[in-house]
């Protein structure tokens, strides 16, 4: 059974090796700073006892203070998973670390986000759009969109 | 106000009357009306079938068009289905789907057309050789369905092209689709060597 | 006498034959081999996600019909238990077993299909699909008795299904059942030891399990690779405890072994089809007591399922009114491509067909 790991300890662990990172911890996710995401991420995954080898999902949410980014981790030799989120505050220019290096699972999920939102990721190899074609105008998933 | 109800006849009457249409028929119908075509001989009567060259031509059309395999979504599913064997279209002479579209006379938009989709519907129904036909299957190609409202979807199939046959559904099941096939062979009958799809130019 | 030679790019475009829906391959071509890959998506980009957004929790369902079209009730059932999940509600026990019938033969159906458009690429025209045709054309008269449709079904709803079964219903599946050994047995007879099958699947298009794993691979390719994860065993969902069923694998992850994968499924699922007949209970309620403009308290979650292409999932976000605040769709197959560039590099025009075939991609899915 996929069980989801204790967030708090796991929370407390990160606070520890990577001073100032963990914003909040929930019931099932974790909030991370996205300066320090990179790290956090190496960290989950390279680590024994962790070992978050395989990423589910990449998504966006548009809280309209503030834009959430979501990740879903799934360790396959221990069957756990975890929710790491990151904030991206400013509306005009978002940028987020990219994950690519870490995980290739990220890389179609990245640039569909950076179309549908227009959250652009620093590091990501190929920052196009996706689904939607060049010259289109805007973001569509954003809530302010019409 | 005065309803006027028609005169209903008791069965005794009903059968009088029948009594004496049948007698005046037998009365009347005593020698046989000649053949339409007694005017030619007897040998060419059995060989030859009269008609305009227009209702020649649109037969052969309707009866052996050769579809172009343009299924984007769900309902081209349905499309495959109607060719397989059990709603099997090649009973009407649509046996071959024609990948090319070069070789093809009827396009089949089965599916959601999106705009990001439009130049290459659009190119391809101009390599079709004239006479073609358009046929759209569904509800998102009729009218862009349930995904009407969204940013990127084609209100109906109708902005890009012109279109014969319309057939609703969602998907619109084999038999739908062969109903729509026989519309369009109704409107195909019509038609004239010079003017196939009955269009006003 | 030095000849220059310089690299072809060619389109394979939105429409063409082979590309199993509008999909788009930018390919550069050293001669007749290939040495770059470029897939363009989004022809078929409906903007599902927003719409649903200003739509009920129910009237979203038919929407997911329309991902993958092929398995449209392993979809249904994926959304319905992210809904559940966010909502708290549950699901009564015949429902349960309803779900899952209808889940694995669903299954069969896809995998089905999946084989024999894989073999009309490799140029047996439409034999194999018209053979595969047969079955699915039973199964979709079986879903016709139950929900009336035969591609796009909306049959599940949140807390349960939406109809119950006809009395027709259980005899034929029992006789579909009890059909079914029989015509595997005919298809691998026909085609697992297929000279030209061996010859050009056997090695080709190798997804070895490392790179499987780094891009997050689901499903048949992910086990055709060597790594036994399925999520009704690893993580099972509604009553999969219960049934009993091994999950097979491949060793090498090529051509071949995806497809030999599909078909162990298949006898798989006729197992734990006849486990679930002979256990469901004979009456009972079909769905839980759920409103029609459903609020479920603020929060989120995230339901997925092992659809037959990969582990189909939703991450829906409710803000508790009626309609659901983001809905997002995680796409197996669009993960799945990923790695087509590795696969396909140094392979021929014929064989980036196969490739493309055997990883079975529903565009639905893919451009949502």
């Amino acid at each position: 059974m996929t069980v989801a790991i204790n967030c708090e300890e796991t929370g407390k662990k990160l606070q520890e090796v990577f001073p100032g990172s963990v914003i909040s911890t929930g019931k099932a996710d974790i909030v991370v700073d996205a300066n320090k995401l990179l790290e956090v991420a190496g960290y989950l995954k390279n680590t024994a006892g962790l070992d978050f080898d395989y990423l589910t999902f990449v998504t966006a949410v548009d809280f309209l203070d503030y834009m959430e980014i979501v990740y879903r981790l799934v360790s396959l030799k221990h069957n756990q998973s975890l929710i790491l989120k990151t904030r991206c505050y400013d509306r005009e220019n978002p940028v987020v670390p990219s994950v690519v290096s870490l995980w290739r699972a990220a890389y179609y999920q990245e640039r569909e986000i950076f179309d549908l939102f227009g959250i652009k990721f620093d590091g990501h190899p190929d920052m196009r759009r996706l689904l939607l074609w060049e010259g289109f105008v805007g973001h569509p998933l954003r809530r302010d969109y019409l | 106000m005065e309803i006027i109800r028609p005169p209903v006849f008791t069965p005794q009457e009903a059968d009088l009357a029948e009594g004496q249409l049948i007698n005046s028929f037998y009365a009347q119908c005593t020698s046989q009306i000649p053949d339409p075509d007694r005017w030619l001989e007897e040998k060419l009567q059995r060989n030859l079938l009269l008609t305009t060259v227009d209702t020649a031509i649109a037969w052969a059309r309707q009866r052996s068009i050769f579809p172009l395999m343009f299924g984007l979504a769900c309902c081209a599913f349905e499309m495959i289905g109607m060719a397989a064997s059990r709603f099997d279209v090649s009973r009407f002479g649509m046996d071959i789907f024609r990948w090319s579209p070069r070789q093809a006379d009827l396009m089949i938009v089965a599916g959601t057309v999106t705009w990001k989709m439009a130049p290459a519907i659009r190119m391809v129904y101009d390599q079709m050789p004239e006479p073609k036909w358009v046929i759209a299957m569904g509800a998102c190609a009729v009218s862009g369905g349930t995904f009407r409202e969204s940013y990127s979807v084609v209100p109906g199939i109708n902005h890009i092209l012109p279109v014969d046959v319309y057939i609703p559904g969602c998907p619109p099941r084999p038999e739908g689709l062969i109903y729509g096939i026989t519309q369009l062979h109704a409107k195909m009958i019509k038609g004239t060597i010079d003017n196939p799809n009955l269009s006003l130019k | 006498m030095t000849i220059r030679t310089e690299p072809f790019y060619l389109n394979i475009g939105p429409q063409h034959p082979s590309t199993h829906g509008v999909f788009r391959l930018r390919v550069t071509l050293d001669g007749e081999v290939v040495v770059g890959l470029e897939p363009i998506i989004g022809y078929l980009h409906r903007g599902i996600e927003k719409l649903a957004e200003t739509r009920t929790y129910t009237q979203n369902i038919p929407f997911t019909d329309r991902l993958d079209y092929l398995s449209s009730m392993t979809n249904n059932l994926a959304y319905c238990m992210a809904v559940e999940k966010v909502g708290a509600v549950k699901v009564p026990e015949r429902a349960e077993y309803l779900r899952i019938i209808f889940s694995e033969i669903m299954r069969i159906s896809s995998h089905m299909m999946a084989v024999g458009f894989f073999l009309n690429d490799l140029g047996a025209m439409m034999t194999p699909v018209l053979y595969m045709w047969r079955e699915r054309e039973k199964i979709m008269d079986m879903f016709e008795m139950v929900c009336g449709q035969r591609l796009l079904y909306n049959y599940m709803r949140v807390g349960g299904v939406s109809q119950d079964l006809p009395e027709a219903f259980m005899p034929a599946v029992k006789k579909f059942l009890a059909e079914m050994p029989r015509y595997i047995d005919e298809y691998d007879q026909l085609l697992a030891q297929n000279e030209i099958l061996l010859a050009r699947s056997k090695g080709v298009g190798v997804l070895s399990r490392d790179t499987a794993i780094a891009i997050g691979a689901s499903g048949p390719v992910l086990r055709a690779s060597g790594v036994k994860w399925d999520i009704r065993k690893m993580d099972p969902y509604s009553i999969y405890d219960r049934f009993d069923f091994e999950v097979p694998t491949g060793d090498s992850g090529d051509c071949y072994d995806r497809y030999w994968v599909r078909m162990l499924e298949i006898r798989q699922s006729v197992r734990i089809l006849e486990q679930a007949i002979a256990q469901i209970p004979a009456k009972g309620p079909i769905c839980a007591d759920v409103p029609q403009f459903f609020r479920p308290p603020r929060g989120e979650a995230y339901g997925y399922v092992e659809a037959p292409k990969g582990n189909i999932g939703f991450y829906i976000v409710s803000d508790g009114s009626i309609a659901p605040y983001r809905v997002h769709i995680y796409p197996p197959t669009l993960i799945n491509i990923t790695a087509l560039q590795d696969m396909v590099m140094g392979w021929k025009v014929a064989d980036l067909i196969i490739i493309f075939g055997s990883i079975d991609v529903v565009l639905g899915e893919i451009d949502r």
